[in-house]
Parts: C-alpha cells; sequence; structure tokens
C-alpha cells in the first residue's frame, strides 16, 4: 500500500539530459526525454487514474485505466507505457476518455469486495482514489462468479509475522510480482492460473512463509488496495502521522518513514527520497522494530557491589554518582589509565562523540575504542595509508555505473540487503560479476544471475589470491598507465610492480595455497582490469583477519592499478556491519585518533580540541579494545564504561572477554537490555533505541543521515543525555541541549564536517562527508581529480598465512558470518517476529565431510577449537566446500565466538573471525560452556530486580 | 599485560612490514607503527623485555624496531 502523503508520479523518473516539449491538456511541459506521459502529466498536476503504475517500477500497462488521447494516433494509448514525443498533443481528460476509464473501474469493483468501512485500507487505498477519480457511481453487473463471496474467498495467508494476504482483494495488477523481481530480486511471488482464475500466489501456491519470500515488504508496498498489508496496521489503522528517520540496523543506512499514531508506531516503510535505499527496505529495518518497547527493556538505573549481588534499583542521580565515584576511586588508586570506554556503532555520531570526550577530556584517558575495531579497523588504516581517507569512495548509486563488480567477503544479499538488491538489478542490466568468498553465496547463483567467476578460496587466503589478480594485471600489461603516473607515487608503484610480478605471487603459485585453480584467477583479472567501470565492494570477509589490512591495501592497489578510483561506477566500496561503523569511526572513537582521522599526537589538532573542550588532553594513544581486555587480566584496567555493545557475544574468545570483566571493578553498561555482557556488569544505565532520540548515523556510503524522535526514551533520557550527565557527575560539565549543538561542536573540530549543520540536513535530507568550505553540499564521489593524499600509494602487501591452521586436531576450517533475518549478537532481532526465520545458529558443513563423521542434517554436532567448544546443530550443505564449515553468532547459547581466537589483524587487531581450526564430532548433549553459560544466566536472571521482588514478595 | 600477547603483536606488525627491501626502512616502519598505535605502557613493557631478555621472542625485524623504541 502506498504511503500516506506520498505523490507517485506513476512511472520512475527519466535521467536523460535531453528536454523533450509537448503539450498536455493544453499546456506546453518540457521533461527529460524517455519520461512517460503519466509522468509528464502528474509532474503538471494532472494525474491520471492508474492502479497497475507507480513510480517504484517500469510500466507494465495492465489496468487500461490510464488511457489518454493523443492527436494523431488512433485509439487510447495507456499513458504510463507511452513515452513524451516532441510536439506531441496529449488529453488526459474527455468524455470519452471518462466513460472507458468508468467501464474499466466497474469491471474491477464487480470482483472486489466492498466493505471498504471495515478494510484496514480504508482511507489510503489507489482502488478508492481510483474509483472516486474516474467519478463511478454504480456497478452494473449482476452479482456472478467471484473472489469474494464466502463460498469463493480463499483463506487469508497470516503466515508471514509481519503482513498478511488477502487474495479476494487481489485486483492482479502485478505491482507485487514485479516489485519482488525487479525491486527485490528474489522472484518468490508470481500470478498462477489464468483468466478469472489469475490470483497472485507466493512461491509454488504456498504460504508466504514456505515460499522464497525474504520479508522484504516490497511487495506490500506495491499492493494498492488491502490485499497485502501490514498486520500492525490492520491491528491500529491508518497512521495520523509520520516522521522520517535512519534505520539502525546494518551500514545501508535505509532512510525511513515511522508512521505513527501519537507515539505508537503503527508500520514503518521505506522513504522513497532516501539516498542510500531510494525506497527501498528489508526484513529488518522495515519490520523489525518490535523490540523497542519489548518487555525485556531495562528503563531504571541499577547498581551492584559485585556480579553475585542482586541488582538494585535506583534514581538516575544515584546510578551516575556512584559510577561516577568508581571511576575516580579506581584513577585515584590505579591512575587514570586504568580506566577505559566503548563506543557504540549502533548509537548516534553525537552519542559516541559524546563518549569518547568524556573519556578524553572528563577521564584524561585516550583508553576509548569501538567495535568498529572487531569490524573494519582495516579498512580505516588500509585506505589511509593508500588513498588517504578511512572511508569508501562511492555513492550506492555509482553501481549503476559499473560494468564488472568484484565482490570480495561480503553476502550482501543477507548483510547489507538493500545494496544486494542493487546489485542485483545492475547485474540484471548486464554488469558482470566476480565473487571471492568460500562460500557460495546467494550472489554467486541466483536466479537470472551467475558470477562469471566465483574464486572460491580457502578461508585466510584472500592477499594470496588479491597478490595473484596483480600479478596477472602486471604481467599482461592491463595496468591504467596514465593512471598511475598522473594520479599514484610512481615510486611505490614501481615497487609493487615488482614485487607482485615475482613467480611466488603467480595465480599458478597462489592456486596450492589458496585453492583457487590459477586460470579462474586470470579470467578474473582479465575481466576486472579490462571493464570500462570495475568496482569492488567487500565486506568484512575481507576485514577480520590476521591480514585484514594488508587485503584492504591490495584492494586499494587493484583499484589504483587499472584507473578505477575518481569517478562513477568504479571505486573500493567497504560494506560496513553495523548502522554507524563509519560513524564512530569518523568521531574519533580509535584511541589513536580524535575526530576525522586524526593522531592525537598531532600537536595542532591536539590543541584544537584541548581549546574547545577547555582541558589539556593526553597526546599517546590509549589501549584497543582487546589490548583493554588483555590488560584487565593483570589489573592494568579496572574499569569499563560500554555504550550500547554486547563484547561477550560479539568479541572473539567470549571466555577470555567475560574473564576479563570478571577481574575488573566496575563495568558499567549502558544499553537496553540485559544482555550477556550486563550479567559482568555493576552498573546498569538504561539506553534508548534509534526511536527515542535525535542525532544522526553515517553509513557506509559516508552519508550523514539524520535520526529523529518518534517517541520520548523510555528511560527517561537519550543515551546523549546519559553520557553528558554522568560526564558532570564526574566534574566535566557539559549543557548540550540538543543533539544539533553537539554536531555544531563536531563541526567546529572537524575539517571534513566544517559544513556540516542539522539546518543543512533538513534542507538536504542526508550528506556525504566531506562537506566543507570546498564541498559545501558533500561529496558523493571521493578522489576525483586527486586522492585526498595527493599521490595514490601502493603499499607491499605480502602474503603471510595465518597461524591459524588446520591440522590433526582440528582438521576444519571454520569461517562466521551473519544471515538475512538477524542481525548482529540478535539483541534486537532476536525479540521480534524474524525468529519466525532463523532461531539458533546452525553450522554448515560440507556433505563429505559430514558423512566421514557420521553427521546428517539437524543433528547436534560439537565444535571444538583451540579456544573453546561448543554445540550446534549442523545443518549438512554444499554452500561450504569440503574442509570448511559455517556458522553466525546471534544467538548467545549457541556461542560461536567461544570458538574464535585471539588472533587478530597485524595492523589493527581486528579479530580473525573468518578462520579458526575446529573440529566436529556428532553429541548427544551441551557442551560444559553452555552448560556453565545456562546456570550463570539462570543466577543472573534470579538478580534481576523483578525476580528478587517477586521472590521477596 | 602478558609479555607473549605484546610480542606476538610485535612480530605480525613487523612481518606485515617484511616486503621492504631496505630492512632499515622496515625497521622504521615497525616502529613508527608501535608509536602511533601501542599505548605506552605497552611499548615500555616490551622495551624492557628486550632489554632483559635481549629480544626473546622477537623475530629479527621486530627486535630491531623494538631497540629503535628505546
Amino acid at each position: 500500500m502506498m504511503q500516506i502523503c506520498d505523490i507517485d508520479h506513476g512511472t520512475p523518473a527519466s535521467r536523460s539530459a535531453e528536454k523533450v516539449t509537448l503539450t498536455i491538456d493544453g499546456r506546453s511541459v518540457t521533461v527529460p526525454a524517455g519520461t512517460s506521459v503519466m509522468r509528464a502529466a502528474s509532474e503538471m498536476g494532472n494525474s491520471i487514474p492508474k492502479l497497475c503504475a507507480t513510480e517504484q517500477l517500469k510500466p507494465f500497462g495492465s489496468c487500461r485505466l490510464c488511457l489518454v488521447e493523443i492527436e494523431g494516433r488512433r485509439g487510447y494509448p495507456a499513458s504510463c507505457t507511452t513515452p513524451v514525443e516532441a510536439g506531441m498533443v496529449v488529453r488526459t481528460q474527455s468524455p470519452k476518455l471518462a466513460e472507458l476509464r468508468r467501464g474499466v473501474m466497474e469491471l474491477y469493483l464487480s470482483d472486489h469486495p466492498l466493505d471498504c468501512f471495515a478494510c484496514p485500507a480504508n482511507g489510503n487505498c489507489e482502488l478508492q482514489t481510483a474509483a472516486g477519480m474516474v467519478g463511478l457511481r454504480e456497478v452494473r453487473y449482476e452479482p456472478g462468479a467471484n473472489h469474494f463471496d464466502a463460498a469463493s474467498r480463499q483463506p487469508v495467508d497470516v503466515s508471514n509475522p509481519y503482513f498478511a494476504y488477502d487474495p479476494a482483494k487481489c485486483i492482479v495488477c502485478s505491482r507485487c510480482v514485479r516489485a519482488c523481481d525487479d525491486i527485490q530480486g528474489t522472484f518468490a511471488l508470481t500470478i498462477a492460473g489464468r483468466g478469472f482464475a489469475s490470483r497472485m500466489v507466493a512461491g509454488e501456491s504456498q504460504p508466504y512463509l514456505d515460499s522464497k519470500c525474504v520479508s522484504c515488504g516490497a511487495c506490500v508496498a506495491a499492493c494498492p488496495t488491502g490485499s497485502l498489508m501490514e498486520k500492525s496496521l490492520i491491528e491500529r489503522g491508518q497512521a495520523q502521522g509520520s516522521t522520517i528517520t535512519t534505520c539502525a540496523y546494518c551500514g545501508v543506512g535505509c532512510s525511513l518513514k515511522v508512521e505513527t499514531q501519537g507515539s505508537e508506531i503503527v508500520r514503518i516503510v521505506p522513504d522513497r527520497a532516501g539516498g542510500a535505499n531510494r525506497g527501498h527496505a528489508c526484513v529488518k529495518g522495515r519490520f523489525a522494530w518490535g523490540y523497542a518497547t519489548h518487555r525485556d527493556r531495562i528503563t531504571r538505573p541499577m547498581i551492584r557491589a559485585s556480579i553475585r549481588e542482586p541488582w538494585r534499583e535506583v534514581s538516575w542521580q544515584e546510578a551516575l554518582d556512584h559510577a561516577a565515584a568508581e571511576l575516580r576511586r579506581i584513577q585515584a588508586e590505579h591512575g587514570r589509565n586504568a580506566v577505559g570506554g566503548v563506543t557504540s556503532s549502533r548509537c548516534t555520531n553525537e552519542e559516541t562523540y559524546l563518549v569518547q570526550k568524556l573519556m578524553r577530556a572528563a577521564l584524561g584517558t585516550n583508553n576509548v575504542d569501538t567495535c568498529a575495531r572487531v569490524c573494519h579497523a582495516p579498512t580505516g588504516y588500509g585506505l589511509k595509508q593508500t588513498l588517504g581517507e578511512a572511508a569508501g569512495t562511492q555513492a550506492f548509486d555509482s553501481v549503476e555505473q559499473a560494468d564488472v563488480v568484484m565482490l570480495i567477503g561480503a553476502n550482501s544479499t543477507d548483510a547489507h540487503p538493500v545494496f544486494g538488491s542493487r546489485l542485483k538489478q545492475r547485474l540484471r542490466e548486464g554488469a558482470r560479476l566476480i565473487v571471492i568468498d568460500p562460500r557460495s553465496i546467494e550472489l554467486a547463483r541466483s536466479p537470472h544471475i551467475e558470477a562469471a567467476y566465483h574464486l572460491k578460496l580457502l578461508p585466510g587466503t584472500n592477499v594470496a589470491v588479491l597478490n595473484a589478480l596483480a600479478h596477472v594485471i602486471v604481467t599482461e600489461g592491463l595496468v591504467d598507465v596514465a593512471f598511475v603516473r598522473e594520479r599514484c607515487e610512481v615510486d611505490s608503484f614501481e615497487a609493487w610492480r615488482d614485487f607482485v610480478a615475482r613467480p611466488e605471487n603467480a595465480p599458478e603459485a597462489m592456486a596450492a595455497v589458496s585453492g583457487v585453480p590459477a586460470e579462474a584467477i586470470r579470467g578474473a583479472a582479465r575481466l576486472y582490469a579490462s571493464a570500462a567501470n570495475a568496482a569492488i565492494y567487500y565486506g568484512l570477509g575481507v576485514t577480520e583477519h590476521s591480514q585484514g589490512s594488508t587485503a584492504v591495501m591490495a584492494i586499494a592497489a587493484l583499484a589504483m592499478a587499472t584507473g578505477n578510483i575518481g569517478r562513477e561506477g568504479v571505486g573500493v566500496n567497504p560494506l560496513r556491519g553495523q548502522n554507524n561503523v563509519q560513524g564512530s569511526g569518523d568521531m574519533g572513537s580509535f584511541p589513536h585518533e580524535f575526530t576525522g582521522y586524526r593522531h592525537v599526537g598531532d600537536d595542532a589538532v591536539r590543541a584544537s580540541f584541548e581549546a574547545e573542550w577547555g582541558v589539556a588532553l593526553d597526546p599517546e594513544p590509549g589501549m584497543r579494545l582487546p589490548n583493554m581486555l588483555e590488560a584487565a587480566h593483570e589489573g592494568g584496567l579496572r574499569a569499563l564504561y560500554i555504550q550500547g555493545e554486547d563484547i561477550v557475544q560479539s568479541d572473539p574468545n567470549s571466555q577470555h572477554v567475560a574473564a576479563a570483566l570478571q577481574a575488573m571493578e566496575c563495568v558499567i553498561i549502558q544499553d537496553l537490555f540485559l544482555n550477556e555482557t550486563a550479567q559482568y556488569a555493576h552498573v546498569f544505565l538504561p539506553g534508548s533505541s534509534f526511536l527515542e532520540k535525535d542525532g544522526t548515523f553515517t553509513n557506509s556510503e559516508r552519508r550523514i543521515s539524520p535520526v529523529r524522535q518518534v517517541m520520548a526514551p523510555l528511560g527517561g533520557m537519550a543515551d546523549w543525555q546519559v553520557t553528558q550527565a554522568l560526564s558532570n557527575a564526574l566534574g566535566y560539565p557539559m549543557s548540550y541541549g540538543h543533539p544539533s549543538e553537539i554536531m555544531d561542536e563536531i563541526a567546529r573540530l572537524t575539517p571534513t564536517f566544517h559544513g556540516v549543520s542539522y539546518a543543512k540536513l533538513e534542507r538536504l535530507g542526508s550528506i556525504q562527508w566531506p562537506c566543507n568550505e570546498a564541498a559545501p553540499e558533500g561529496t558523493p564521489t571521493m578522489h576525483v581529480d586527486s586522492f585526498v593524499r595527493g599521490k595514490g600509494r601502493f603499499m607491499l602487501t605480502p602474503y603471510v598465512a595465518t597461524s591459524e591452521k588446520a591440522g590433526p586436531r582440528y582438521p576444519l576450517l571454520m569461517t562466521t558470518g551473519r544471515i538475512l533475518s538477524q542481525y548482529n549478537v540478535g539483541t534486537q532481532t532476536r525479540r521480534t517476529g524474524n525468529l519466525a526465520w532463523y532461531k539458533e545458529d546452525l553450522l554448515e558443513i560440507h556433505p563429505h565431510d559430514a558423512e566421514e563423521r557420521n553427521i546428517r542434517d539437524g543433528d547436534w554436532v560439537g565444535v571444538a577449537s583451540r579456544a573453546g567448544e561448543t554445540v550446534l546443530r549442523a545443518s549438512v550443505t554444499e554452500r561450504v566446500q569440503p574442509g570448511v564449515c559455517y556458522t553466525t553468532f546471534h544467538f548467545p547459547e549457541c556461542g560461536a565466538n567461544v570458538l574464535t581466537t585471539d588472533n587478530s589483524d597485524w595492523a589493527t587487531n581486528c579479530p580473525e573471525y573468518k578462520v579458526t581450526a575446529v573440529q566436529v564430532v556428532r553429541v548427544t548433549q551441551p557442551s560444559e560452556w553452555q552448560e556453565r553459560r545456562r546456570r550463570f544466566a539462570e543466577e543472573q536472571a534470579r538478580l534481576r530486580p523483578e525476580t528478587a521482588r517477586a521472590g521477596g514478595a | 599485560m602478558n609479555i607473549r600477547y605484546l610480542l606476538k603483536m610485535a612480530n605480525e606488525i613487523a612481518a606485515g612490514f617484511s616486503a621492504l627491501p631496505d630492512e632499515a626502512a622496515a625497521s622504521r616502519e615497525v616502529a613508527g607503527h608501535l608509536r602511533r598505535f601501542w599505548a605506552p605502557q605497552m611499548r615500555r613493557q616490551i622495551v624492557e623485555h628486550a632489554r632483559a631478555t635481549g629480544g626473546e621472542g622477537l623475530s629479527a625485524l621486530a627486535r630491531r624496531a623494538v631497540g629503535e623504541l628505546g
């Protein structure tokens, strides 16, 4: 169903620069060539009735309602499928057209239930609107065969947790089918039957939930009637108002419209004007928002002296005073660097900025880090070294100009689904695809898409393959010599060229290491280097390795060597894991950097912060998060303030993390829920969801987008207010009245943000940084005329095998990742209907390895690594290759990160989540760790205030 | 901090720069990396270890770089 207040011009806008002038209803109109007559008329204010047309989809011409008269043409062409022509004279209204449209409308309504007053679409139904526009006053047909009376009606499909499908209200316009095909690219829906029997069905006439539907909601958004409708809207009725905000899930950063009645959410729909998502969303952002008001939310501050004691609910002031006193006590006893902080990539830029400011200015330590440490820190390091800026080079729109896409270690259709859909669209238009991934991800082969090359490498060998690709480019004369000569450091290029040209980097030499046939590497290199526009997109499958930073630098080298940087359709595009990973790095969350990636040791930069903040700042880097945890084991760090992260579940070697927290004297958690980490906490400060506050998120394409408050914070304070209050309790005054004032401070201090303000965000919708005097409205494409660092720098990228090797004791290599319906540690999505698709982490294992171990699909299997042991259910599948297995990390009881080790990227300490040597055996009971965790969780549950009260009563 | 943790990290950083043909340049890069990204107490600890043991557990390049820190 169309969104409230949206004007839908019926067909997509044309991007042609050529203009065409025609006459519509006696008025001269000039529009881009390729515009439909329907759109041209709508844009001038003369909307033509329509049912099968929407500007989100290509015209289809089936409903016959949008007929027009065109001078010199016979008949009554459909305006949606008729492009404008110079000199064309169009009439959108005439007695004959009115008669024809009423006739069409009568036919539609003769087979449509006329229970409009009780229909949830009432007030926002395109069928109603169209009937009104054509002036229909009666339906002359006698009752006959239909799809809506009691005898004919098919049951409503309520299998999907979020929306219902009522076939009786379907008008067979195919908008849902086309949305699934053209926008989402899943091809889960079809029109079954012929003639009068035609009706939309999911899959092979299955319930939606059993079909291949991924619940993106595109079909629901496209439906012009009440046939496909959100259950929340059916329950509550039409919205009173709406707010544009930004999704708090993955790094795509979709713009969303939250429709509300008062402060109650009726539904969330994608914002058609959204720069990142262009009107699309996924099952998480569109539907999985119920966690925000879940009964598990903790909304009162709590403290306790030790983790074996019951939590005690206290006032905000008491909790903040207690936290501040503990931090000061520990600093007094053990030094200022005995405390640390963790900012959240799920919180806003302003909140993240405040936490690092609190650590550096109020507590005088640079011990602050962010969860970007455990995902994209190598991107920051690698791209800064080579290109000069710690960020991706393009806008998502750029993919529409790409001729070849190289996708490395990124399962976009699951982890960045809206971008995955856009990539699919481009591939269906003819772009070629190279996939570098150990698994057979959906993009390697799915309906209407097949990668030209799938380099199915062994986990841990990215650099080997990237160097081999570079070897081919260099030795086969595929270098863009002119680009390199003009744009790059020639010395560093020559050293790199000589290095990758060595025989040990040849595909034939690396084939034995990576498992990828040399010819496939050669073919992929030729395809990438020969394309007019070739773009690289990569994810955590690149960064979360012992050579994550090396791989990022190798990727940058490929792009520079082939001239694929500095214009649309090309570039180096890191796909960030969480919503504000880019932003948390931008905001100075890393221990060695202030905002804008400037080192704390830079005297001039530090002086600017000292002047703004009014305190002397430490010129030495602080400890990274893994360093802090390691230090805690030996008393080197005794207090940790964690904003919105669950490090016990998300960080590697969970038992090591838990032991570090147990060794601390004061763990302060600011979160929505009592998560795994909070079980080791002494202070709990209620956090607020993205719906409860104002701020900004910055997505993978450097797009700063507004987050707007829809409801009051359930705990009484937004996260930025909590950090401010803690700072005040520590004696370092902060007095921001609104997050816009925090952004103003960020803009003052940060050259790449100089031009950013809430007023500008309001005007432009979103802004891609750098936004400053040189680029007042932002920068969609970076490094256009020169690199940020001046000349592009080639780094030598030797392949160094990880120490995490398969062997007799642990013969399989396990890699980890995400699934579409769940997000990160699942804190949010596990508390939504998304459990319908995935309710436990599974271990994918190849049939060959399963057979050797007598493992069948669905069996419990014990998985052991040198870090720990857990038990999961097996999924026997050829998605993984022999010798490799895979799991996700969404469920705490499954313990994927009990298995991952403390190996990390050499340059940034980003954990090597993607390579863990394991053994897998069939078992019948949970692991010892799982039993210990269960007992501990039960004990902690008894210590919650409500449980303690119930027990006391 | 456990010294083995620091030694492992230092050796991996050295391996990251191991392809540089000039060992002196590689050592400067490693030392620069340690100064830029390691907290001072971590640098102090590994320098003290190197002095006390002659660089036990460190690769040749890492040992040379740690020597430059002192």
